[in-house]
């Protein structure tokens, strides 16, 4: 047996344990980085929304709950409340159904999948501003694509003696009841192409003898997809869920842009808790009551999370 | 020979650092706005050249995140010593400590309301001038000539009253079925400030008490001129709010897309409207009601010192300085060239010369029964106007209902400010 030259001067420490520090040591850097930029920044939002805003920390009241307060009982902050969370409600499902479909018929095409791939992706990349601009000019009441279509067809079927098949022309971002179903439309538009790549990627990693063993078995396209695919990507929907979910409860760009003369309106029905905060901290300078907001909007992420990993992170059984 | 030179070459360095040392370097902010921009480059290059103790270096923001730089760099004790904002948000800016009072011992209140037109007392607060502008701004009726001829009207002779104007509106408004190709008034810009400043002050009712602590609209006045402009789209159909898109939208269809025959708005869109209008086009005063009384609203940006000029009394006394040079009789005219904004001095409103130039003529007008309504809050005192007229046109609300839920909203506004 080889004595092991080690041990001789070998430290207090063991090898795993100084690994252990070294990694630490460098951890350190990245840590510390985060801790300084995102936690204590987090905190002082915290410590905001205790007190009333001024520049000079010495002016500022200590107010305790009352932000809170104020906001639990305001109506436009349960109006933004409400709205953000049927944004969720709408985008969430609808994107990723419709992601994990187009993945699939994509999975299918063997010519040219690349091209399809970017002309999905494209949207994603877009920025909000210029997305939100092109789709309020398409939603425009007298100018509009969509109008323009419907007053096309109003023109045709009263040419050919049907009148009672036109339809009417939309208000869209104009019609308090529709406004939020148009905006969350150009916020799956654009998620889509994330969710596809996503599920592509998913789909790809699902080795190929599961499904040739499932047809032995006599399994029909709706098992596979049920018994094989479902499962097998359980943890891509899980990270997709989990992701639109997020983005959903965060949305502001699209919103600021789409309805710029009235942001979040007509009458506050496409507010979202992002931009209401926005509009409390840097259009009223309220900076401590819009940092109670925030507080409110984690914790409402934080809570949403949590129960969608309990939910769906379950182990899958093979 | 070296050594010479070598002490040649330290003095000259000592003597460049105390004279910088001894300089006052003061940092400028407004928003990104091209004229406004060159504007006061070219205030700021013969304000340096004037007094070699002070460098002022200008830095903007665009419009969209202006609010939120100052607010992050001043809680940071950095940014500006001499802010540009606008007159509205001073209750809100001067809560926050974003800016301070002028400094009475190098700007004397009595000057200030000998020199300015009276508007500027608005930003008095607590007995205290926090900014002063060099320019204000008043609001007129702009209109397409051209489009006015191919309608059969008199292209001389724009609307006087409310009902002339909804006539020639009529005339100048052009359907495709259900849709409009051509609007004969383009609402948006500037109509909450219309409904709540002109029509109410029109049909007689001030919408706020002297001491800005009181709604006085929430009323059949209120409700009147809310219904007379929420009537214009619901009954008399010459226009659309959001007819072109975007925050110009209204301006953009008049300029550009020459499919709205008329607008209301600010001095402002003057430079604008110069620039790129490529027919035929007039301004004329506010029409008013059948009683004839006039009414018009003016505002301003105004240049303000923050805490931070404060922090040192050579700071503050350059920031005063260059305040005044800002708002000197020169500057003013410099900026109605460069700008085409008015003037804001007493002095300059009634030059002959202003007055009968059938552009500026208008403004200057109406700048003298202008008031530059006072606001606590001016973000969410807009937003309740918009949500009232909002309200009666999409939601289909009674003016008169509509009105005093927002005379509600706003007076909660202003008591949650005092409190």
């Amino acid at each position: 047996m080889i004595r092991e030259p080690r041990a001789k001067r070998s430290s207090r420490l063991s090898l795993t344990q100084r690994e252990a520090i070294y990694a630490y040591v460098f951890l350190l850097v990245p840590l510390v980085f985060f801790a300084t930029i995102r936690f204590y920044p987090a905190l002082q939002s915290f410590r905001l929304s205790l007190f009333t805003w001024h520049v000079d920390p010495a002016r500022r009241t200590f107010v305790g709950a009352q932000y809170y307060q104020d906001l639990l009982s305001n109506p436009v902050f349960h109006q933004a409340l409400t709205n953000t969370l049927l944004y969720a409600a709408i985008t969430v499902p609808v994107s990723i159904a419709l992601g994990l479909g187009i993945a699939i018929l994509l999975q299918a095409v063997t010519v040219g999948r690349g091209w399809y791939r970017a002309i999905y992706f494209a949207p994603y990349i877009t920025p909000a501003v210029a997305i939100a601009w092109v789709w309020g000019w398409m939603y425009n009441v007298n100018f509009g694509i969509f109008n323009r279509i419907i007053i096309e067809w109003w023109d045709f079927v009263e040419g050919i003696g049907l009148p009672w098949l036109a339809i009417d022309p939309q208000r869209f971002l104009r019609d308090p009841e529709v406004a939020l179903p148009a905006v969350a439309v150009v916020i799956i538009w654009q998620q889509l192409g994330f969710q596809v790549v996503i599920f592509l990627a998913g789909l790809q990693g699902i080795p190929r003898v599961f499904y040739e063993a499932a047809r032995i078995d006599g399994a029909n396209p709706w098992q596979l997809f049920r018994h094989v695919t479902i499962p097998l990507l359980n943890p891509v929907l899980v990270f997709a869920v989990v992701i639109t979910t997020i983005n959903a409860l965060q949305l502001f760009d699209q919103i600021v842009n789409i309805n710029f003369t009235d942001q979040g309106g007509p009458l506050g029905r496409t507010l979202s808790i992002a931009l209401y905060m926005y509009q409390e901290a840097f259009s009223r300078a309220r900076l401590g009551y819009a940092a109670a907001v925030t507080v409110v909007l984690f914790l409402i992420i934080l809570v949403i999370t949590l129960v969608q990993l309990r939910l769906t992170q379950r182990r899958v059984e093979y | 020979m070296q050594r010479i030179l070598r002490t040649a070459l330290v003095l000259g360095l000592l003597t460049g650092l105390s004279l910088s040392l001894a300089q006052v370097t003061l940092t400028y902010w407004q928003y990104d706005f091209g004229t406004r921009i060159d504007a006061m480059n070219q205030l700021i290059e013969q304000f340096n050249a004037e007094n070699p103790d002070v460098i002022v270096v200008q830095e903007t923001f665009p419009y969209d995140a202006y609010e939120q730089r100052v607010a992050a760099a001043t809680a940071a004790g950095q940014g500006p010593d001499v802010v540009q904002l606008f007159y509205g948000w001073v209750g809100s800016w001067q809560r926050a400590g974003y800016i301070e009072p002028l400094p009475q011992e190098h700007i004397d209140h009595a000057w200030i309301e000998e020199y300015f037109i009276p508007m500027v007392e608005s930003v008095k607060v607590g007995g205290e001038y926090f900014g002063l502008p060099t320019a204000v701004r008043s609001l007129a009726l702009f209109y397409n000539k051209d489009l006015f001829r191919a309608a059969g009207l008199d292209p001389d002779a724009p609307p006087q009253t409310w009902d002339e104007f909804v006539e020639a509106a009529k005339a100048l408004t052009v359907q495709r079925g259900p849709l409009f190709t051509q609007i004969g008034y383009g609402p948006g810009g500037q109509d909450h400030h219309l409904i709540r400043t002109v029509l109410m002050n029109q049909l007689g009712t001030p919408p706020y008490s002297a001491d800005n602590r009181e709604v006085l609209y929430g009323n059949e006045i209120g409700a009147e001129a809310l219904r007379t402009w929420t009537d214009w789209q619901l009954v008399d159909e010459i226009g659309v709010l959001e007819f072109i898109p975007g925050s110009g939208g209204y301006r953009d269809g008049f300029i550009n897309q020459e499919n709205i025959a008329m607008i209301v708005d600010g001095s402002f869109a003057i430079g604008q409207v110069r620039n790129n209008a490529q027919f035929d086009w007039g301004v004329t005063e506010l029409p008013t009601f059948d009683n004839g009384v006039q009414s018009n609203f003016g505002s301003f940006w105004m240049n303000a010192v923050t805490p931070r000029a404060y922090r040192d009394p050579a700071v503050l006394e350059a920031s005063a300085r260059f305040i005044t040079f800002v708002t000197s009789e020169e500057a003013m005219q410099l900026w109605l060239e460069v700008v085409g904004e008015l003037p804001a001095a007493r002095s300059l409103v009634g030059d002959p010369e202003l007055v009968s130039d059938p552009v500026n003529g208008p403004f200057i007008a109406g700048l003298a029964y202008a008031e530059a309504t006072q606001f606590v809050d001016e973000a969410a005192q807009r937003q309740v106007m918009i949500d009232a007229y909002n309200r009666v046109l999409l939601e289909g609300m009674d003016p008169a209902e509509s009105i005093m839920l927002e005379a509600q909203a706003d007076q909660a506004l202003l008591d949650d400010f005092d409190d």
